[in-house]
């Protein structure tokens, strides 16, 4: 291990390899001082964990349906968390929905970021018409409230995981366009940016290989702030019924079906409340700590 | 023949939609393997002319010739080759989060030239550089050590023109005079030709053989480098200039 780290913290790198994880091992040990931070992380992990291994970890299955068994209040003999209306374990329900959480942040966090910074490096580097019509396109959608703007997409599209998706990264890219252009802005013009243009690269090669990188701390960054924000809105979607169909065990689905039993039978509702609670926060603490690390403006010390 | 010819040369920028005159009507020529200077204070526009060469400044009057061919528009890759630019700042001139391997390499893929590894390491050590700063980051090196990559980056395509754009004046003064015998030292082994731009005229008269003072976007007064060792200037403004300067120039 020592020489592992000594490895990692060699001033002068062998090799590419070398440089690039030395530059992530002193991050992360910049991450590691952040108490917070690391809470997050390990909540952001447990979710990986109990996903990968969902089948294994829940007890009971979360679908089949036994009436005699319904209702049951939380620590009951076999049901940790208790049963909803159908008699389902909640607890193999919430452990099975991680799987399905998980699916839509990732879908998400690869697909609107990707195009939001495209579309605002796009915009900020070219600037002119270009920047006009792109940035207009985002002002058109950001001026959406976005859960409406995805009820929309869904209701056209119709229910169902993969559009809920489809709406959900098509209305969560133009931050990341806002946030791409102002960090090109600052960029586009630097010494370094026409020292290379000076050499002959073109846009393109301009706008991947060194105007992306100076985005990428921020956008990363912006993106586990908004994760958060997914996972709502993906339960918001569920709980109207237009996201992730019965009987799968959507978390927001769970919310929406135990509102009936609120008053009687509160675990129904707050289980999954508190499992989408536990997640939304582990992704905003481990948000905040990124920022500390990816920051450009904190980075060199 | 002069192998690099600006004729009348105007550059306007527009700021808060006011027309603003950076370089009004100079004229120059530099040789081949000449090295040139543009002399004068903060805003006379002697850097604007070096932006203009690169198509980085938009020019609004007069040419620019390389070798007897006016400058394509834009400037292109063969234009790359012949003519590169070392910029002011090298802790602003080096992509932050790019290695120098990187940073030397980008050029040679952009044009497709072959045997990167043995280039970089060869460029490292044209410019006094160990081979084990090659994966680091420019955060990792000294303001010295980037003016170096710098410089190394912009020989790595052989241009045979450099522009100098104030190297050394963010540098310290030792490390100034180890980077401007560095460029002196490459400009005699390469068969470069320099045109320099700088406020201090110690700095000049170590490395140019011509200089042209400037004030206020305008031509003052070429000197060739007796003169100007001679404090033989014409002009009130070049002999003020001379005299800020000259305490400097006696001791090197």
């Amino acid at each position: 291990m020592a020489e592992l780290a000594a490895w990692l913290r060699d001033p002068s790198p062998k090799s590419r390899l070398q440089a690039r994880l030395g530059q992530g091992y002193m991050g992360w040990l910049r991450f590691r001082r952040n108490p917070l931070a690391m809470i997050g992380l390990l909540i952001v992990m447990l979710l990986l964990v109990v996903a990968a291994l969902a089948p294994v970890l829940a007890p009971h299955d979360p679908i089949t349906q036994d009436l005699r068994m319904r209702l049951l209040p939380p620590l009951t003999e076999g049901h940790i968390l208790g049963t909803d209306d159908f008699g389902r374990d909640i607890l193999s329900r919430l452990i099975m929905g991680s799987r399905i959480t998980l699916f839509i942040i990732a879908m998400v966090a690869v697909t609107a970021p990707l195009f939001g910074m495209l579309v605002g490096t796009v915009a900020g580097y070219f600037g002119g018409l270009v920047d006009e019509v792109l940035m207009r396109l985002t002002d058109i959608f950001l001026a959406f409230p976005k859960l409406i703007l995805a009820l929309a997409l869904v209701a056209v599209l119709g229910p169902g995981m993969e559009n809920a998706v489809l709406a959900i990264a098509l209305t969560s890219w133009p931050p990341y366009a806002r946030v791409a252009r102002a960090e090109t802005l600052t960029v586009r013009n630097s010494d370094y940016i026409a020292a290379v243009r000076l050499q002959g690269a073109g846009a393109g090669r301009i706008i991947l290989g060194h105007v992306m990188p100076m985005c990428l701390p921020s956008v990363i960054i912006r993106v586990t702030l908004d994760m958060a924000g997914v996972i709502l809105i993906a339960a918001g979607l569920g709980f109207l019924g237009l996201g992730v169909q019965p009987p799968m065990p959507e978390w927001g689905a769970m919310i929406s079906a135990g509102r009936k039993y609120l008053f009687e039978q509160w675990w129904v509702a707050t289980m999954p409340g508190l499992a989408i609670f536990i997640v939304s926060l582990g992704f905003n603490l481990l948000g905040d700590g990124l920022r500390d690390v990816l920051d450009p403006r904190n980075s060199g010390k | 023949m002069a192998l690099i010819e600006i004729d009348n040369l105007s550059v306007t920028f527009t700021a808060k939609g006011r027309p603003v005159h950076a370089v009004r009507g100079v004229s120059l020529a530099v040789g081949e393997r000449e090295s040139y200077g543009l002399v004068g204070e903060s805003g006379s526009g002697k850097s604007t002319i070096l932006r203009a060469i690169c198509g980085l400044a938009p020019v609004s009057g007069g040419t620019i010739r390389i070798g007897g061919q006016p400058l394509p528009e834009p400037r292109g890759r063969a234009f790359s080759r012949q003519v590169q630019m070392v910029f002011q700042d090298p802790y602003a001139s080096l992509h932050p989060r790019h290695t120098i391997d990187r940073t030397l390499s980008e050029p040679l893929a952009i044009h497709g030239i072959g045997e990167t590894d043995a280039r970089v390491v060869r460029a490292l050590e044209d410019v006094g550089l160990p081979a084990s700063f090659r994966f680091r980051f420019p955060h990792q090196l000294s303001g010295g050590q980037r003016q170096r990559v710098a410089i190394a980056r912009a020989l790595m395509l052989e241009p045979k023109i450099l522009l100098l754009d104030e190297p050394t004046s963010a540098l310290d003064a030792s490390v100034q005079a180890e980077t401007l015998n560095l460029l002196n030292r490459l400009r005699a082994e390469r068969g470069l030709t320099f045109l320099m731009v700088s406020h201090d005229l110690a700095v000049i008269d170590h490395m140019c053989d011509r200089i042209l003072v400037m004030q206020h976007g305008q031509a003052v007064e070429e000197l060739p480098r007796e003169a100007l060792a001679a404090a033989a200037m014409k002009t009130a403004y070049a002999q003020s200039l001379f005299a800020a300067s000259a305490d400097r120039m006696l001791e090197s």
